[in-house]
């Protein structure tokens, strides 16, 4: 018997022209300093380090490098911001000064989007419709927090820690830093955060509206640098809560490095997330889900679907219906608003995942890549898909952070259940089915912190997010957000 | 003649078993000079298999519901209190007063009874619907983190045991305890009263023996979820915390110094060991604007 191939003609004849986004409103300096005290200051070790444009392989700024000397300065001045202004002000007051900050990250919106899309490589539609509001709303969101704290922890008077040290991912650069930066204000702490070194354009930006906001000096510290200005941050002896978002390796050095501390640790970790089509799931959403879950941002999110299993009755439709649509998204500049996918974050990432394509060709899988052109500069990977893969090869259970799936099948719901939690990670999973008692069969038994029921890869402010397993621990949005930063 | 009194032998519990430890070897605790009994000196071995009964019984005691977990509790509390002569008894042997050892069963009693009131309630303390700006369902709800290491205090012998027991298990999780290495008879008895209570075999299973030899499993052991620790060692804290960073277990580490205070009456010891998990769906909204999907 011949196999039914319905192979779906995308091509019209039409080609979509080019709609970049423009970049001449926009205000970049050729060189940023860190934001200690309230101040531009340069770094002690009067380094910089280029910041590139993984589209174009262009430099878009130099970044000053903070080294341990420049950590203290930074923790002094926000230990001495805790101390003498923001442990005493008003909740109420502390609250106005986010919300002026979620404010004036709505009133720039558009060069926040064009330049998170310029120094990592996301599509402007991602940068502009999610990244920036979001960014936003979760200031918006924790500012009305900041007064109500004890409505939140009834009779456990909540207190703050002292200073913060965040330390953010380069796949949602301002995003994260609003996620770390807005619960740690609304509960009272003062905050020092290094953003990933490949993407520290918008928190620099950030740090520019802090000030224009006039957040007191020392309140808010932002400083870059890579590896090691983190580590400084991590066993620094004043700094009482540390709030990291990475991989799950680094996120095991912190915690082994804090262990002897008092400090208060959050980690947001790797993933490798299950995302379920059963065979009476709306399978054309279900194939939207799919798209989104691995391939949003490139594929760069820690709870991106990477491990697709297919009910084997629709296994064959599903996987034709998937190729069809890698076949239609559209892969290049990030600017344009066209684009469905992105550069690939830096040319150390790329690496990462092209590995990872070996690695699951010589174990045995059968790789298919959309038919899609890539530019000739920058950092391009097409959207991927791993059929013929067993639970035990590495791109199923290493997070790849790139966009690349791995294909299974299942026959039972006790077997997927199986299949799925089979991983030490358990940030995120996605069921799709029409039947309500098996989705909810399903979400109880996956073990992971954020189930999606019939979609994927959605984020708001006051929906907890936070991992199970080696996916970390604490939580991140919501009011469950607010326990990491206070004490009882 | 009087009669010859028949004299107790020690067991450790797994499983909802009684085995002796699988090294054969047993240690001597005393109260002053006068020998405890020989009570079983439990290797890695009856850890890694206690771990196994735990991890078995969690998907059963984890699925149970929050009523029946409840009166499960209940139960427990209801043979202690059967067995309170024989709880003192244990106690006085160990070194208590009278007085001292009744006022132990009767606040562990209490304190059993106090939080199988929490089994089907603390839900709905620590769980939330989010209002989320897109046209989703959004809940978030606390799980039992999984199985659960258990260093119970070296002092208070029961209502130690209980107070770093109940709570875990509350929610559905399982637990290994190791109970107090120089007052471990109450707990030996303890698990006889579980095993008449309808606690499923292997959510709570109880090893005697020291911390110097397995505290290092305890918190190295790759399918424990969760730890919680009791004591105040500086250095074990420090290699357990260590220990535990290679599967990011969940740490708890408390001084129960204060162990008949209220605040040992509390539902956030049952947080501690509770994972929150939010959950989306689309909201269809025929006619508005913007796709839940």
């Amino acid at each position: 018997m011949t196999k039914k191939t319905i192979k779906i003609n995308f091509d019209t004849g039409w080609d979509l022209a080019p709609a970049p986004e423009s970049t001449s409103h926009i205000q970049l300096n050729e060189q940023y300093e860190l934001f200690i005290g309230g101040k531009w200051v340069k770094p002690s070790s009067g380094k910089y380090f280029p910041t590139i444009n993984p589209a174009t392989e262009e430099k878009i700024a130099m970044v000053a490098e903070a080294n341990e000397k420049d950590v203290d300065k930074a923790v002094k001045a926000a230990r001495k911001a805790y101390t003498e202004v923001w442990s005493k002000m008003p909740a109420s007051e502390r609250a106005k000064y986010i919300y002026r900050i979620a404010r004036l990250i709505q009133e720039k919106a558009r060069e926040f989007a064009v330049i998170e899309s310029m120094d990592g490589g996301k599509p402007i539609r991602e940068s502009r419709d999610v990244d920036v509001p979001l960014a936003a709303a979760h200031f918006f969101y924790y500012a009305g927090w900041a007064d109500k704290l004890d409505y939140a922890f009834p009779n456990r008077k909540p207190q703050s820690l002292g200073v913060a040290g965040q330390i953010t991912p380069w796949n949602f650069p301002l995003l994260m830093a609003a996620w770390k930066i807005a619960p740690a204000l609304a509960t009272g702490n003062t905050v020092v955060l290094k953003p990933a070194e490949t993407t520290s354009l918008t928190a620099l930006k950030l740090a520019e509206i802090i000030q224009e906001a006039g957040l007191p000096d020392g309140v808010v510290n932002i400083i870059t640098g890579a590896g090691e200005t983190g580590a400084a941050i991590v066993n620094h002896n004043d700094i009482d809560k540390i709030a990291f978002t990475g991989s799950t390796g680094v996120g095991k050095i912190i915690q082994n490095a804090v262990a002897g501390t008092n400090k208060k640790v959050t980690l947001e970790l790797g993933g490798k997330a299950a995302n379920i089509i059963f065979e009476d799931a709306v399978l054309d959403q279900a194939v939207e889900g799919i798209i989104n879950g691995i391939y949003f941002n490139q594929g760069h999110v820690c709870c991106a679907g990477s491990r697709l299993f297919v009910e084997e009755s629709v296994y064959d439709i599903v996987l034709r219906k998937l190729k069809d649509r890698m076949e239609s998204l559209i892969v290049g500049n990030p600017l344009d608003k066209n684009t469905d996918i992105g550069a690939i974050n830096s040319k150390e990432q790329l690496t990462t995942i092209n590995n990872y394509l070996k690695i699951g060709k010589s174990e045995g899988a059968e790789m298919y890549q959309s038919n899609c052109v890539v530019p000739k500069k920058g950092y391009w990977c097409k959207p991927t898909l791993f059929t013929n893969v067993s639970q035990s090869n590495r791109i199923v259970q290493e997070e790849i952070f790139g966009p690349v799936l791995a294909i299974q099948t299942f026959r039972t719901v006790a077997e997927v259940i199986e299949k799925a939690n089979n991983t030490p990670f358990g940030l995120s999973a996605g069921v799709w089915t029409d039947k309500g008692s098996k989705l909810f069969n399903l979400s109880s038994q996956l073990k992971a912190g954020i189930i999606w029921g019939n979609t994927f890869n959605k984020f708001d402010p006051t929906s907890p997010f936070g991992g199970y397993k080696e996916s970390g621990f604490g939580r991140e949005g919501g009011l469950h957000g607010l326990k990491p930063y206070l004490k009882f | 003649m009087s009669r010859l009194e028949i004299l107790k032998t020690y067991k450790i519990y797994i499983g909802g078993k009684f085995p002796r430890t699988e090294s054969g070897r047993f240690y001597t605790p005393k109260n002053g000079t006068t020998p405890l009994g020989n009570i079983c000196l439990s290797s890695r071995k009856d850890f890694r298999n206690a771990v196994v009964a735990a991890r078995g019984a969690f998907d059963g005691w984890s699925g149970a519901t929050a009523y029946n977990r409840s009166q499960v509790l209940y139960r427990i509390a209801e043979m202690l209190e059967g067995r309170k002569a024989q709880f003192m008894d244990e106690l006085m042997q160990q070194g208590s007063t009278k007085g001292a050892a009744e006022k132990e069963v009767h606040a562990s009693i209490d304190r059993i009874i106090y939080y199988a009131g929490w089994c089907d309630k603390y839900t709905q303390l620590f769980s939330a619907v989010n209002p989320v700006a897109t046209s989703h369902f959004n809940f978030t709800v606390p799980e039992p983190t999984g199985v659960v290491s258990v260093f119970a205090p070296e002092e208070n012998s029961l209502i130690g045991l209980i107070s770093t027991i109940i709570p875990v298990i509350a929610s559905g999780n399982t637990c290994v305890v190791l109970a107090s290495e120089n007052k471990p008879l109450c707990a030996i008895t303890f698990a006889e009263v579980i095993n008449s209570s309808d606690v499923p075999g292997g959510v709570i299973n109880i090893l005697t023996g020291t911390r110097k030899e397995l505290h290092s499993h305890m918190a190295s052991h790759m399918d424990v979820n969760a730890l919680f620790y009791t004591g105040n060692d500086k250095k074990e804290i420090l290699e357990i915390k260590k220990l535990a960073v290679d599967n990011l277990k969940r740490v708890v580490v408390k001084d129960f110094v204060t162990i008949y205070s209220a605040e040992h009456d509390s539902p956030y010891y049952i947080e501690d060991f509770v994972e929150m998990k939010t959950t989306w769906h689309p909201i269809e909204k025929i006619g508005a604007a913007g796709s839940g999907y």
